[in-house]
């Protein structure tokens, strides 16, 4: 039996990681996987707490996928707002994006 | 009776229905349609009046006061609260009666009149908003109710005069209308206010033993309703706006202007005459001073002028004079003991209307057909224009008082009233119907006789206006000449009861000759092509004809009042003090945030990434926060 506090450390990782590359990363794309690896980290958290701590309720498990179906809606959007911006820009450096200010 | 809701509700819609469809309507259509509507509208009134007195008297002997239909609209705690309803008495069935006849006969008219106007359905839209407030505002169950449509025939005559809106004199004029009616109304308002306060409710019939602990505050409350009426009905000195009014359509100056809003006082005088009679006799006979001095000054003014609306539009003043006058010298709510006066009053309104909008209608085929108001562009008309000659000649002979015609009736009621009230008021009154008649057949004489402008005529020959202008023209001659004999006192009462008209032949004698004595004199005057008389009296009187062409200089008064002591000396200094120290401060707090802006709008770098990494920041901090606590 593998402890919680593995999984944890795991998802920690993870998340730190993503955002790391979130606030490092010169590219957009690079960016929005970073943004993956946070929400996925968050999901670990939710399964294993359900696992672990709640064993008999699966509201963590259905809440878990909930995520994963709103993150892929919000990457194939995030997805056509880059391709949006590479039409206009030529190309998706972060560097270059700084006209949203006031 | 519920179907009198109609009567309201039919003009609305047509006012929504041409007013939003406008030029995709076609111009006949939008016409037909408007006249129509306002065809049931009369037959609709008709029958209402035929009901109600065909209902009869009740025990008493009076015309019950019926409320067919009646909503709360707006309820203020207590016994106060806004009703929005339908009132049926006798006033108020007559005034129906009439705002409809006449309004139908002007619909009509308009046909021919607008023909290819710009303009032809928002005009048409126009007079049926008119219409609805019209009625609305003579059917109110409470005074609030009438204040609201009071207001809206306000709006919709000052659309009508600035119809033409691209000539500025019309612009002007539908301004001043607006606002010196407006000024008046706030005296209307406060009165409201007042009354409302003291009495607890808006019914014109508030509770007698409420009205006891408002003794003091009830004369003055009616006397501002007074000033709100008197802007209304252009009495002295806020009748300016009436003469100017003339830049409008003729047919609206003949259905607003001289039949239905302006009388619009005179209604709301009678509508409060119990109040008035019972607590407030006083003010009652200040409005009778007010009217006679207008209808006095109305009618010198009235035989100078040259521009015939003009000359029609203070023989209105003068005429409303009469009916205010007639109701001032009540002192009774008996009408055989010095209660006459309303009778008359009513009489004289619902005669005026007619031969007033026949007088009116009638110039306007007068200047259809010479395309001037001046009288020096008329002269000689009555060969080419037979129709209009014989009924603006029945409107003048009925305005003058000649036996038969309706309006020596109602003027000999009111004459005896004035007579019972006090000799000097009734001869005074006497004098100014024999200027009436002698103004009348100036005009008469100037525009269908004398001298004839034969240059004019002869290169644009004038011309009988079209069928649709001269069949109302014949209807409300017809009426002029059969309205007199209507047993007006049966219907129409001080105390409700039925009162048989009689003429008091040694009142009718007088006036009869001060009106021979007046038409004689425009005779002599004005018949002839050369008018030796009338222009060596003018030269001998030059001081007093040109006081009076200028109408005793009230309006340059008002100019000097308004733009060189108001606007100077009140208006100036309070519109620096609103640019600079109101505006001003509002500027020092936009400028502060401004700079202030500039200053921190660095951190707003539009980098995603630093934006994180404040987020990020913020979010540690937040979190070491709550560990630390």
């Amino acid at each position: 039996m593998v402890h919680m506090e593995y999984y944890l450390i795991v998802s920690t990782i993870m998340m730190f990681v993503g955002i790391y590359g979130f606030l490092t990363r010169r590219n957009l794309l690079a960016m929005l996987i970073s943004v993956e690896l946070i929400l996925n980290s968050v999901d670990i958290n939710f399964v294993v707490f359900n696992r672990f701590l709640f064993p008999e309720q699966l509201e963590g498990f259905f809440f878990s996928l909930f995520a994963i179906g709103i993150s892929a809606a919000e990457t194939a959007v995030a997805i056509a707002i880059i391709i949006n911006i590479y039409r206009n820009m030529r190309n998706i450096q972060v560097k270059n994006l700084n006209r949203m200010k006031w | 009776m519920e179907y009198t809701i109609l009567i309201l509700l039919l003009p609305f819609l047509s006012f929504i229905l041409t007013g939003l469809l406008g030029t995709r309507l076609k111009p006949v259509a939008a016409g037909t349609f408007g006249t129509a509507v306002t065809g049931i509208v009369a037959l609709l009134s008709y029958w209402t009046a035929f009901s109600y007195f065909g209902a009869g008297r009740n025990a008493e002997g009076i015309y019950p006061t019926m409320i067919p239909w009646n909503a709360e609209w707006l309820p203020f705690g207590g016994s106060l609260h806004i009703d929005l309803g339908i009132l049926l008495d006798p006033i108020s069935v007559m005034m129906l009666v009439v705002i409809s006849t006449v309004s139908f006969m002007v619909h009509i008219y308009s046909f021919g009149y607008m023909k290819g106007e710009r303009g032809f359905q928002r005009y048409y839209s126009f007079l049926s908003l008119f219409t609805m407030s019209m009625l609305g505002l003579v059917v109110a169950t409470n005074i609030f109710q009438m204040y609201i449509f009071w207001e809206l025939v306000g709006v919709s005559s000052y659309l009508l005069i600035g119809f033409y809106y691209t000539r500025k004199e019309a612009v002007a004029a539908s301004k001043k209308a607006f606002i010196v009616t407006r000024f008046a109304d706030l005296g209307f308002l406060v009165g409201i206010l007042i009354y409302g306060f003291y009495t607890g409710s808006f019914s014109f019939t508030p509770d007698s033993a409420v009205i006891g602990t408002a003794k003091v505050f009830l004369p003055l409350a009616l006397g501002l309703m007074f000033i709100g009426g008197a802007g209304k009905s252009a009495m002295f000195p806020l009748h300016i706006w009436l003469p100017d009014a003339m830049e409008g359509p003729t047919p609206v100056s003949a259905l607003i202007h001289a039949a239905t809003m302006v009388v619009a006082g005179v209604y709301l005088v009678a509508r409060m005459f119990p109040l008035f009679i019972g607590y407030a006799p006083e003010v009652l006979h200040i409005t009778a001073y007010v009217g006679a001095f207008t209808a006095l000054y109305a009618a010198v003014v009235a035989c100078v002028q040259s521009d015939i609306k003009r000359v029609l539009a203070f023989s209105t003043i003068s005429q409303i004079g009469f009916m205010i006058v007639s109701l001032g010298v009540c002192t009774s709510s008996d009408p055989h003991a010095g209660g006459l006066g309303y009778m008359a009053s009513m009489f004289h309104l619902f005669t005026h209307a007619m031969f007033k909008a026949l007088l009116f209608l009638g110039a306007g085929c007068i200047i259809h057909a010479v395309h001037s108001n001046e009288m020096s562009a008329m002269g000689g008309l009555r060969k080419y224009m037979p129709v209009t000659h014989i009924t603006f000649l029945t409107a003048c002979l009925a305005i003058a008082g000649i036996w038969p015609f309706s309006g020596f009736f109602s003027k000999d009621e009111i004459l005896a009233a004035c007579f019972a009230f006090s000799p000097v008021m009734g001869w005074v009154m006497t004098f100014i119907a024999g200027l009436t008649a002698f103004y009348m057949f100036r005009l008469y004489y100037n525009i269908f006789w004398g001298r004839e402008n034969r240059e004019l005529h002869a290169e644009h020959t004038p011309h009988e206006a079209p069928l649709t202008m001269t069949i109302p023209l014949v209807f409300l001659a017809a009426v002029t000449l059969a309205a007199g004999w209507i047993p007006f006192g049966n219907f129409v009462s001080s105390d409700g009861q039925a009162y048989r008209i009689h003429i008091d032949w040694s009142v009718a004698a007088v006036s009869l000759c001060v009106a021979a004595v007046g038409i004689a004199l425009a005779t002599w005057m004005y018949l002839r092509e050369d008018r030796k008389v009338a222009d060596s009296l003018a030269v001998r009187f030059s001081g007093l004809h040109k006081a009076a062409y200028h109408r005793f200089y009230i309006d340059e008064i008002y100019q000097f009042v308004t733009h060189k002591i108001i606007f100077a000396c009140i208006s100036t200094p309070i519109a620096w003090f609103d640019r600079h120290v109101v505006d001003g401060f509002m500027n020092l707090l936009a400028y502060v945030t401004q700079k202030f802006s500039w200053v921190i709008r660095g951190m707003q770098s539009g980098y995603v990434q630093r934006y994180g990494i404040w987020f990020l920041g913020g979010a540690l901090g937040l979190a070491i926060v709550l560990l630390l606590v």
